[in-house]
């Protein structure tokens, strides 16, 4: 009997009631959409106005043309502040990954006294706020009497790097099989071997990816810099300084060529890895 | 256990937290020190001297208690509003896109590799006199021809939620992707119907990422000054833009300095508070 009414009342839903079906159950992709939608917008702005045919200042679309991308020195002071972004993010890279990924080899693998307060000194970096850190290096170096600039900004990305490379890297330490080295150790491998044949290998993922975190920390990093450089300009600085006149459009071409080179990078990471996981 | 191995965890540490001593905790201290400086009598801009003046603190926030409030009002409202545009989002990935999940995961992170400074500029010529935005909705009348939204308070909030949405979005697609299905299945097996097992179950597993986004939100936020630079008004001013502009236009370390351990502590303070609240303290 019920079975009946069922199948006679199936054709009759009115439309009102299919559509707000069909959104009930699409709701969720609908929304995806929309927030996907909202993320690229700023992003497609400056890809779009890269090629904005616009000499100074870049706030109207004159027409469309190449320049911009053949020749994205035309704007001396944006390669400059890139050439400088790139030095310093690739200094405060290596020291930070070789120094938190020595602290996170002694917390993620040994017991030892004060343990936990050593994962204290690695979150309070984290935990206060960018101006705090700036401010308070500043004025230990005017202290000191170093002027900002150069290598204070390199300390500075430093220490901000740490944290995220420690956290980073002892996520993956965490995760190895202890089995792993058991079985070389059970192979008279000795500790040093077993270190350089079996868990480094097995981590340097984790560092990898550590690494790149911290460069692009560094690269983006703008409010740590701005009180730590004097009168160095890094690419954020210089986009901080002319936005008020309209930036050149070739700090677009730059902002979108990191864009696409992250975005490959990132994909041929998910397929090697995928690779390997076959 | 050999002797000798003991000591290699400290090994290990003495060079990364030497170097957080120095360029960390030092400059913390120092901080502390200069906070309670006053002018030399007669020396010049710039020149200070220690005389324990606490009253550094009070003044400081006395003359900036309006920007602390407007700091820690537009950074709890742009948590509010990233958690409840992160959440259907990472719940969305975590659950309803199948194979598509990494693709999907490495797109919400992709516009953040464009520079932090480009895409707030870029929002400033969206949302600005020359941008296609405001000329439509003023045709459309939604607005009237003397609103702007740069400018604005709202801009700085809207500025904000985006600039930080991935370290909500990310946390939360992290503890929502630990979750086992199967309690989410027993739910519907004992009758609970669609909301109230969202509400009882996937809601409640999912709090450390809760936590741990908005927390990394609120923090840089709260610090913030570009969004607040470049997206608002001088009356939209942010305690990070009084700190700036008092280290370098004012050349006045000591009320910096004293702003800037309010600001830390008064973070401190709330993050503990919400931390114990919350009741996870698996995070540190």
């Amino acid at each position: 009997m019920s079975q009946k009414i069922k199948d006679a009342t199936i054709p009759s839903i009115p439309t009102k009631a299919r559509i707000s079906r069909w959104f009930g159950r699409n709701m969720l992709r609908i929304y995806m959409l929309f927030g996907f939608t909202y993320l690229f917008i700023p992003v497609a702005y400056t890809f779009v106005f890269s090629f904005n045919d616009s000499g100074k200042s870049n706030l109207i679309w004159k027409g469309f043309t190449l320049s911009n991308w053949q020749n994205p020195c035309g704007a001396p002071e944006v390669c400059n502040a890139l050439g400088n972004s790139i030095k310093i993010g690739f200094l405060a890279t290596l020291f930070a990954t070789i120094l938190g990924t020595m602290i996170a080899f002694a917390i993620g693998r040994y017991k030892f006294k004060g343990r936990s307060g050593s994962n204290l000194l690695i979150f309070l970096p984290m935990a206060t706020p960018e101006i705090v850190l700036g401010a308070s290096l500043l004025s230990l170096f005017l202290v000191f009497k170093i002027n900002p600039g150069f290598w204070p900004t390199v300390f500075a990305h430093v220490t901000f790097c740490i944290s995220f490379v420690v956290v980073t890297v002892k996520a993956r330490i965490a995760s190895l099989d202890p089995r792993l080295e058991q079985a070389a150790m059970d192979l008279y491998a000795n500790e040093f071997e077993t270190f350089r044949r079996v868990t480094l290998p097995l981590v340097a993922p984790g560092i990898a990816g550590a690494a790149l975190l911290a460069f692009s920390l560094s690269f983006d990093d703008f409010i740590i810099t701005n009180f730590n450089s004097g009168t160095l300009i890094t690419f954020p600085k210089f986009v901080y300084i002319s936005a008020a006149r309209g930036i050149p459009a070739q700090a677009n071409v730059i902002g979108s060529a990191m864009f696409f080179l992250a975005l490959a990078i990132v994909i041929a990471i998910q397929l090697v890895n995928r690779k390997k996981a076959r | 256990m050999k002797i000798g191995k003991a000591r290699v965890p400290y090994l290990l540490l003495l060079p990364g937290f030497a170097f957080l001593f120095t360029f960390f905790i030092l400059p913390i201290i120092n901080l502390a020190q200069t906070s309670t400086q006053t002018p030399v009598a007669g020396g010049d801009t710039g020149e200070y001297e220690q005389s324990f003046a606490f009253s550094n603190y009070i003044n400081a926030f006395v003359d900036n208690r309006e920007q602390f409030g407007r700091s820690f009002l537009y950074a709890t409202l742009a948590t509010i509003f990233a958690l409840a545009i992160a959440y259907p989002l990472a719940y969305a990935i975590a659950f309803k896109s199948g194979k598509f999940k990494n693709i999907l995961l490495v797109l919400v992170v992709a516009p953040f590799f464009t520079s932090f400074l480009l895409r707030t500029v870029a929002w400033k010529q969206i949302l600005g006199e020359e941008g296609f935005v405001v000329p439509t909705l003023r045709s459309l009348h939604v607005i009237s021809e003397q609103t702007t939204l740069t400018s604005t308070a709202f801009a700085v909030v809207a500025g904000m939620t985006y600039n930080f949405l991935p370290f909500m979005t990310l946390p939360l697609y992290a503890s929502l992707e630990r979750i086992d299905p199967r309690t989410i299945e027993a739910a519907g097996d004992l009758y609970a119907n669609g909301l109230t097992t969202f509400r009882r179950v996937t809601v409640p597993l999912s709090m450390p990422g809760v936590v741990a986004g908005t927390l990394l939100t609120f923090i840089p936020a709260a610090g913030d000054y570009v969004n607040a630079a470049i997206l608002g008004s001088p009356n939209t001013k942010m305690i990070g833009n009084v700190i700036e502009s008092r280290y370098f236009k004012i050349v006045d370390y000591p009320t910096a300095a004293a702003l800037s351990f309010t600001l830390m502590a008064a973070i401190l303070i709330l993050v503990t508070l919400y931390i114990r609240k919350a009741g996870t303290e698996e995070l540190v």
